[in-house]
């Protein structure tokens, strides 16, 4: 099957501190067809995120498709709060890499 | 009479984090906005600031970026409004704040002015009673409620204003008001509030200010941006020549930093954007309706940020190039952690590594298991009680790579390459111990205002 990568398809992809406790990922799309192929895929779902970063799913908070920005949102817990002895990312801005090589169906 | 519509600048979403950039500033200051509104804080920075009373921003910047709003508007006339003073909003963050304004008006010769201040730093003690007589202090983010002993383990408690103070402050005939800390978009909220628009306007014209050009696009930070509030709608439009507020820009950062895209959570009340309708008025605004307010049922619930000193801390920097080692890291590590227990066993400390060119930055996240890099870096954090001990778990956790002891390695005149011989001394260790909200009858209960006439412009 013809694929491509979720980084030629998505014009964000970003992760970010929400709140002390949390990191949230989004990827937004441009168009509304890109945004529409990826729900539709399958590739990117609660489940698949948590293999990906090899998470069990109680640590996913939120998972929600945001249709008015063409996004797809997921929250993770952390471990320990942001900045604390050990935390290696204190604002999370850092996690989001392993998503760009993601293999959409197209 | 009341007015029909309303304009905010926000030049910056963290006032002297990163120095406002002053051409697109001197650009919206042109166009005679209403009300010049600035936060200055953020929980991104780590507990440390909080716990030790410190700021991450330098003193030139933040004040370099007070010193353009308060020209600006001073100028104009118009009220200037800023939160969380300081990166903090910590106590002497706002006295800071204030000292720079009277140096500011000094140096410009500003007319006299009436300044209002806040303070929303919670007494460890007031909170020890609001407990101990009945009041629960849940935990936000599924944290567990706050307990007697993490109340003990932590150094200094922000309550996070909401509307409240701001709009005080404002009808007490404030010019400039510098407050502790405050929820971001709750600074611009209080402000179309005072005015007369809808709190569903309001919330939302905070909610899109408050990181300035971030809702607007290319990607470009510290840049101005302008909100306009009606009492049928908000719209905002980017200040630089070379960006705009689109549709896109604007709905996707209203999920920006947060864990859900639909709610705003405010001391008051919270902020539903699920029915959000978003529409492109001119190349460089976008108007937005549909967004709800919802106000708080019963008790006011006021956010508490807390932080609390974990120990010292020293840092090791060590470097690796024989690939043997490489492959045999997680051993090489096993062997330097068993040498500081063998001689700290029993004591307090804790000590972390970094491993870059394996998974010094995502650790546990790292989907990427084998090693492709034919160096390592490794940061060796040590915490422990004093310095001393700080400085010793380190540096043998650093030294002991020197020393590992694999079987088949080739270089046995040592297996690291030291930087310096020796660890350095870092920020003290801190851990956010309050992320939860404390019920209050009277949202102004945890907030005393001060007002004061700065006269240092005048001559003579």
């Amino acid at each position: 099957m013809k694929t491509k990568k979720l980084i030629d398809l998505a014009k964000t992809i970003r992760s970010k501190n929400a709140g002390t406790d949390k990191i949230t990922f989004d990827i937004i799309f441009r168009e509304k067809e890109n945004y529409d192929l990826v729900k539709k895929s399958g590739v990117l779902t609660r489940r698949t995120v948590a293999e990906l970063f090899n998470i069990p799913d109680e640590r996913i908070s939120d998972f929600m498709e945001f249709d008015p920005a063409y996004a797809i949102k997921f929250t993770i817990r952390r471990r320990e709060p942001s900045g604390s002895p050990g935390d290696s990312d204190i604002f999370g801005c850092q996690q989001y890499p392993p998503l760009l090589d993601i293999e959409v169906p197209v | 009479m009341k007015k029909k519509s309303l304009r905010i600048i926000c030049p910056n979403g963290h006032m002297g984090f990163a120095p406002t950039k002053e051409g697109s500033f001197w650009i919206a200051a042109e166009t005679r906005p209403d009300y010049y509104c600035c936060d200055s804080g953020s929980d991104d920075i780590g507990p440390g600031p909080l716990g030790s009373d410190t700021s991450v921003s330098p003193y030139d910047w933040q004040k370099h970026d007070l010193e353009l709003m308060l020209i600006a508007s001073r100028r104009q006339g118009v009220p200037m409004m800023i939160g969380s003073s300081g990166d903090t909003g910590t106590n002497s963050r706002v006295d800071m704040y204030v000292d720079m304004i009277r140096q500011i008006s000094r140096k410009h010769r500003i007319k006299p002015f009436k300044l209002v201040t806040f303070y929303s730093e919670l007494d460890r003690e007031d909170l020890r009673r609001r407990m101990k007589s009945g009041d629960v202090v849940a935990g936000l983010d599924e944290r567990t409620p706050l307990t007697l002993a993490e109340l003990d383990r932590t150094d200094r408690v922000v309550a996070m204003a909401g509307v409240h103070p701001f709009i005080k402050a404002l009808g007490m005939g404030a010019d400039v008001i510098i407050g502790g800390r405050s929820s971001d978009a709750a600074i611009f909220a209080a402000a179309a509030l005072y005015e007369g628009f809808p709190e569903s306007h309001s919330y939302y014209l905070g909610k899109v200010l408050e990181c300035a050009s971030f809702c607007a696009e290319p990607y470009m930070a510290k840049e101005s941006v302008i909100g306009t509030i009606t009492h049928e709608d908000v719209a905002v439009t980017a200040m630089h020549p070379d960006q705009r507020c689109t549709v896109a820009s604007v709905a996707g950062h209203a999920m920006y930093e947060r864990s859900n895209a639909y709610y705003e959570y405010f001391a008051g009340g919270t902020l539903d954007m699920t029915h959000c309708r978003y529409e492109q008025v001119d190349a460089k605004s976008t108007r937005v309706t549909g967004q709800v307010f919802i106000p708080t049922v019963g008790r006011t619930m006021v956010k508490l940020e807390g932080s609390g000193k974990v120990g010292e801390r020293f840092i090791g920097i060590v470097g690796i190039r024989d690939p043997y080692s490489i492959q045999n890291i997680d051993r090489v590590i096993g062997w330097a952690r068993s040498q500081v227990e063998e001689r700290f066993a029993g004591k307090p400390y804790q000590l972390f590594y970094n491993i870059y060119g394996k998974n010094g930055v995502m650790g546990d996240l790292e989907p990427v298991r084998e090693i492709r890099s034919h160096e390592l870096c490794v940061i060796v954090e040590g915490v422990a009680p004093t310095k001393e001990v700080a400085e010793e778990v380190t540096l043998i956790g650093s030294r002991q790579i020197f020393y590992a002891r694999l079987p088949e390695v080739k270089g046995t005149a040592g297996t690291a390459a030291f930087v310096i011989d020796g660890v350095l001394p870092a920020p003290a260790g801190y851990k956010w111990t309050l992320n939860h909200v404390l019920p209050v009858d009277d949202p102004m209960e945890l907030f005393s205002l001060n007002e004061m006439v700065i006269r240092d412009g005048e001559e003579g």
